[in-house]
């Protein structure tokens, strides 16, 4: 079990409370999976040319500052770091790929964990409402956010194996489900170049749409194909730069409720994640159908 | 009416009400702030009107006997699971498994029903306003399932001898699940249910489905097989 949550503003005037709603729907999901939680907020966007990481350092030893440093050398341009023990935001006026590149020769112990122009992901192992409190979740504004709850059955309690996982520039996915085949397809998806950190399966199903993503297929096309290329349950909620999208495979056996007002669109394992937010009596209330793919954006 | 508001006391306090409130008095209950908590009013056993005022949670009314219950939103998974005899109502959608394994009484949801609507349904009657997602009435050993919208892939996937009536499409029929004919009883039988759920349909526009009876029969051509 695992629960997971996502939240798309309509209504602009809420961009300063996105946080404290993403907050009250993750917590509670905590009885879905006290072990570990993540989340992924949409935000406050870097320049155009520029691009915003979110990394995670492996070692207590890491220093945050040399590394905005280095990178600074690296690339002739200003570098921001902004750092909450092992976890730090680093901005950047370069490529992604480049970036992203230097990072991993430079800084090995260093995980890229988000990477885009408005993404910002945090995960940290514990309760999901210690984890929300160590990154003042509620205090973040933005447009949309996803959020996961973690009750590991497959693999272990790490941040590296928390969710949310990243799948290319914007894009993170947040599973409840487990996948069968993700041995087979991580051999694959490693021999046309993607790299993994974990044995974790759904960090195999951020890699997939990555793939897929890469390869021209659109978001939904690419959660279409997953249907039939991933075998196993799964739920996903995938935050993307303009919005956030949901799938369930064909048999859909991991809960998700949808709901919308005027005001927002949401979606969560249970209701009662939803039922914290703001006039959730009065929204439409439904089931999304299995093998269907559900996507919200502001374009 | 007896209000109970659930964002000021617990939810065994309002379950144990329900069960408690036998013989003269108030019969009408209405619950607020439910906010999607699972198991409002599970095992009622009186005859009391029950208004779950707002989206209800997981098992909603389930075990039900004598009770009627309505939920006024939506339910989540397995609403009414195991009714045994009274009514529960849905005004908005039903998650996954409504009314599974029910043994008597009748379940409307006005709205849509999630997937496996009805699963081995076992006498209860279900009348789905809306449409119903895929493999409803699976195993379904008795009682009566109405689609007024349609039916999702796999429909009546090892069915015994429920009987289903859908008004609009249907996506497939699961195995050993097979159209019947609709006679003048049957359609006389669809208006009533129609009628008690208090929907508006019209019951010449639906089709009646059912057990081939070739899956779960023993077959004389099989014999030499043993």
């Amino acid at each position: 079990m695992c629960g997971i949550v996502g939240i798309f503003l309509k209504n602009q005037a809420l961009a300063p409370v996105l946080g404290r709603l993403l907050q009250g729907m993750l917590l509670e999901m905590a009885d879905r999976g006290p072990d570990s939680a993540g989340f992924a907020v949409y935000r406050r966007p870097v320049p155009p040319g520029s691009v915003k990481l979110s990394l995670y350092a492996t070692t207590s030893t890491v220093q945050w500052q040399q590394i905005g440093t280095d990178a600074e050398a690296a690339f002739g341009v200003p570098a921001l770091i902004v750092h909450r023990d092992r976890h730090a935001l680093l901005s950047l006026g370069t490529e992604a790929a480049a970036l992203s590149a230097w990072m991993a020769s430079a800084y090995p112990d260093v995980s890229i964990i988000g990477i885009g122009s408005e993404i910002e992901v945090y995960k940290e192992v514990g309760h999901p409402a210690s984890v929300a409190e160590h990154f003042q979740l509620a205090g973040l504004d933005g447009g949309h956010g996803i959020g996961h709850t973690r009750m590991a059955t497959e693999s272990a309690v790490t941040v590296r194996h928390s969710h949310p996982f990243a799948a290319g520039l914007d894009i993170c996915l947040v599973h409840n489900g487990s996948l069968s085949n993700h041995n087979d397809l991580r051999r694959r998806l490693a021999r046309r170049g993607m790299s993994f950190q974990t044995d974790n399966d759904s960090e195999v199903a951020a890699a997939y749409l990555a793939d897929r993503l890469g390869a021209g297929l659109s978001l939904r096309e690419a959660l279409i194909t997953a249907g039939s290329d991933l075998d196993g349950f799964f739920t996903f909620a995938v935050g993307t730069a303009d919005g956030f999208a949901v799938a369930r495979d064909a048999i859909a056996c991991k809960p998700a409720v949808l709901a919308e007002t005027e005001d927002w669109v949401a979606m969560a394992s249970e209701y009662r994640a939803i039922a914290t937010l703001p006039d959730a009596d009065d929204a439409r209330v439904w089931e999304p159908k299995a093998g269907e793919v559900y996507c919200w954006s502001r374009a | 009416m007896i209000t109970f508001d659930l964002d000021r006391a617990p939810l065994r306090e309002l379950n144990q009400s329900l069960h408690d409130a036998a013989g003269e008095g108030d019969r009408r209950w209405r619950i607020v702030n439910p906010r999607g908590r699972h198991n409002i009013a599970v095992g009622m056993t009186q005859a009391l009107e029950v208004e779950v005022a707002g989206h209800a949670g997981y098992y909603c009314g389930g075990m039900n006997q004598n009770a009627a219950i309505t939920i006024c939103g939506h339910a989540g998974q397995g609403v009414a699971e195991n009714i045994i005899s009274g009514r529960v109502r849905v005004k908005g959608n039903a998650s996954q498994s409504a009314a599974a394994s029910g043994r008597g009484g009748l379940v409307v949801i006005e709205g849509d029903a999630g997937a496996r609507c009805g699963i081995s349904m076992k006498g209860v009657d279900i009348v789905v306003g809306g449409s119903v997602d895929h493999m409803s009435a699976f195993l379904a050993q008795a009682g009566t399932l109405v689609v007024c919208g349609d039916a999702g892939p796999d429909l009546g996937d090892s069915i015994y001898e429920a009987v289903i009536f859908v008004g609009g499409q249907v996506g497939s029929l699961g195995a050993d699940c097979i159209e019947k004919e609709m006679t003048a009883a049957h359609r006389g039988k669809l208006e009533g249910l129609l009628a008690q759920a208090g929907i508006d349909a019209d019951a010449s526009a639906f089709r009646r489905f059912g057990s081939a009876r070739k899956l779960y029969n023993f077959h004389v051509d099989h014999a030499g097989e043993y």
